[in-house]
């Protein structure tokens, strides 16, 4: 069973008539997922793509048995859906906005406390690519086609950089089982850790290639997590190399302000966990196909 | 965004911290004036720039009469101070802050900034103030207490006074001292800051605690519901073609080097940067024209990059997803007719539809050094300099 999302995997779209939620709706049902209908605050019962809009996210879920989501609302309103989709029980939902306040992420999180684990919401992003399981369902606005099926777990902080990572790895022939961008900002939903526990559990998957970039603790928390607990080899590539100290790269997240969170340092504490490193963004393929090959021996 | 101590100073005043008299002047004249109005023996003329160890660069001077107070001033209006925060090329000073000079007893170290481990605001206290936290950090570990705000319900009483007893503050003045940093912890919360920092917090001889230097930073994130605070932006501060490139909604970082670059999306545009070091180059500049790469994006881009006269090569690595190749293409192209380059040109496409994009731009007359994968670009780039 592949991670987050399976191919009969219930969607809702949160901002389903919007220009943005349209179009990636669009793209999704066409890549193949189950989009079973969408959100709109007082658009209650209209039809848009076919499929049913409803006023709240608990009545779509009580109507189409939802399990997942994903936002295309602008960032103003994008906490607000966040705590929507939660407290209606959806299990997996995917925030594409970019544009959150940090200390609205914080409340978001703060608020998931009330649920315990097992009914806990998994949120992804915001300001990410989403997520796909090639073959099955897309829960994200990713190119679809780019990505092969196959048994590679892709986890990236930015979009196109984790593109970049399955076109190499589709040009080497090699698939991928389920791709997450947890996105750029300096607080997320997900951490590179949460997912890749994910991945060391999912029978489909055989290596995790993590894609990260400067600032913040959360590559090297995972590396820290998977020396002690996994099993699965992880290859990581750090981008940021060249990015100079106190400068925000593109993403709210990408500044480097202490110790361990430049790309050099991110990469020695990670050789030191054990993680194989992609020397450079454009062998980030072979350095999979090498550590693939390696287990087969 | 960044904003002036003085800014920074009124804002955490209006929160009940409490600071030193002052005003801010923008002539020699004024400055007098403001130095009478405030009154006392003793005056500091501040220059306003985005930037902390202004004192050491002569920034700060300290004067006797209201006549130095317009000589300080009038020799630091205009002038351009160079920190070792600033960059070689120094950061404008176009407002002055004059304020009663304060007798010190004691300087302290006060700051609140996001933790990205827990996910809560940290109080970061010392009793080292008037040193940078890294050189606090560095050199006096042991005198770092910090305290973790649950910001579902805000700074707690108990952990401020925890903080003041922490940093030994006498217990008469232990009341102030816990009002202050409550003071901070609500600017900090109320205003989407994502950083605050009095250095120094200071004790003064009349048992006063005081804000006596003070920076702000607010998450850009959250402007939209900050009208007050977004006022406060001061352009000169910032670099010319990164307020130019915010302008127009591009992600845009100047650098030093002479490839210039134009990617979508953050990453590749860091990994693009990274592989342009390893073939033996120096990036330019970081810029993100967002995952879409429209068209509009990709003029304002080039406009962007052209306005750099350091830029020799210009390397164009697009990995075109939704928005397929050939679209980008077309729009390299349209952009390429408004605008003239006088630098060699390689550009790399990838994604969807790579052999149409590749067409259109073999088809069209431009000028350009086709590359495949990101290393051949990168590669190709550093070549075309020589």
């Amino acid at each position: 069973m592949a991670v987050f999302i399976r191919k009969d995997t219930k969607i809702l779209i949160q901002g389903f008539t919007g220009k943005m939620g349209t179009f990636h709706a669009e793209e999704m049902i066409k890549y193949g997922s189950n989009v079973v209908g969408g959100v709109t605050p007082g658009k209650g019962g209209q039809k848009h793509l076919n499929r049913p809009v409803f006023n709240t996210v608990k009545d779509a879920v009580k109507h189409t048995g939802a399990t997942a989501s994903i936002l295309f609302v602008p960032p103003a309103f994008a906490a607000d859906s966040a705590m929507e989709a939660a407290d209606a029980g959806i299990k997996t939902c995917v925030a594409i906005v970019d544009g959150i306040p940090s200390h609205d992420m914080i409340r978001i999180k703060r608020y998931m406390r009330r649920y315990s684990r097992k009914e806990k919401m998994t949120l992804v992003g915001p300001n990410c690519a989403g997520i796909i399981s090639p073959g099955k369902s897309m829960l994200g606005i990713m190119p679809g086609h780019i990505y092969k099926e196959g048994r590679v777990g892709i986890i990236s902080r930015s979009g196109t950089l984790g593109y970049e990572a399955a076109q190499q790895l589709k040009n080497l022939n090699i698939g991928v089982s389920t791709s997450v961008g947890i996105g750029g900002d300096p607080i997320n939903g997900s951490s590179f850790r949460d997912i890749i526990e994910k991945f060391e559990t999912d029978d489909e998957t055989d290596v995790i290639l993590m894609i990260g970039e400067i600032g913040g603790p959360q590559e090297v928390a995972a590396g820290e997590f998977a020396k002690e607990n996994m099993k699965k080899p992880i290859v990581g590539y750090i981008a940021g190399l060249t990015a100079p100290k106190g400068r925000v790269m593109g993403h709210a997240g990408a500044i480097v302000s202490a110790y361990g969170e430049s790309a050099v340092e991110k990469v020695e504490l990670l050789k030191e966990c054990g993680v194989t490193i992609s020397k450079n963004p454009s062998v980030m393929g072979e350095t999979v196909k090498q550590v693939l090959s390696s287990q087969i021996n | 965004m960044d904003i002036h101590e003085y800014q920074a100073k009124e804002i955490l005043s209006s929160f009940g911290v409490t600071i030193p008299r002052g005003g801010i002047v923008y002539s020699p004249e004024t400055a007098e004036n403001k130095a009478r109005e405030i009154g006392g023996s003793k005056w500091v003329v501040k220059a306003q720039i985005h930037s902390g160890a202004r004192g050491k660069a002569g920034g700060i001077i300290v004067c006797n009469s209201p006549l130095e107070v317009a000589q300080a001033t009038d020799k630091l209006l205009g002038k351009k101070l160079v920190t070792n925060q600033t960059g070689p090329e120094g950061k404008i000073v176009n407002r002055i802050y004059i304020e009663e000079a304060t007798d010190i007893e004691k300087e302290l170290y006060l700051g609140l900034v996001f933790d990205r481990i827990s996910e809560s605001i940290m109080v970061v206290a010392s009793t080292e103030g008037g040193m940078s936290v890294e050189e606090i950090a560095k050199e006096k570990p042991e005198s770092i207490i910090r305290s973790k705000i649950e910001v579902a319900v805000g700074i707690q009483n108990f952990q401020a006074r925890e903080l003041a007893f922490g940093l030994g503050i006498e217990p008469e003045l232990i009341r102030r001292a816990s009002e202050t940093i409550v003071g901070c912890a609500k600017a900090f919360s109320e205003l989407d800051a994502t950083m605050v920092e009095v250095n120094p917090l200071v004790i003064s001889k009349q048992k006063q605690i005081l804000a006596l230097d003070c920076k702000m930073s607010f998450d850009n994130n959250a402007m939209f519901r900050r009208d007050k605070v977004s006022e406060l932006r001061d352009k000169t501060q910032e670099d010319e073609k990164e307020v130019y490139a915010s302008d127009r909604g591009l992600n845009y970082v100047s650098l030093d080097g002479n490839i210039g670059n134009i990617i979508n999306g953050a990453g590749l545009a860091m990994a693009s940067m990274d592989m342009i070091k390893l073939a033996g180059g120096e990036p330019a500049n970081f810029l993100d024209v967002g995952g879409g790469a429209t068209p509009e994006k990709i003029v304002k881009a080039f406009k962007l990059i052209t306005m750099d006269k350091k830029v020799k090569v210009i390397l164009v690595n697009i990995f075109a997803g939704i928005n397929r190749c050939d679209w980008v293409a077309e729009g390299i192209v349209q952009a390429l007719e408004k605008i003239e380059i006088k630098v060699p040109l390689v550009i790399r496409l990838a994604g969807t539809n790579v052999e149409k994009g590749n067409k259109i731009l073999q088809d069209s007359k431009l000028n350009y050094i086709e590359a495949d994968t990101l290393e051949d670009a990168a590669n190709k780039a550093v070549a075309a300099l020589k």
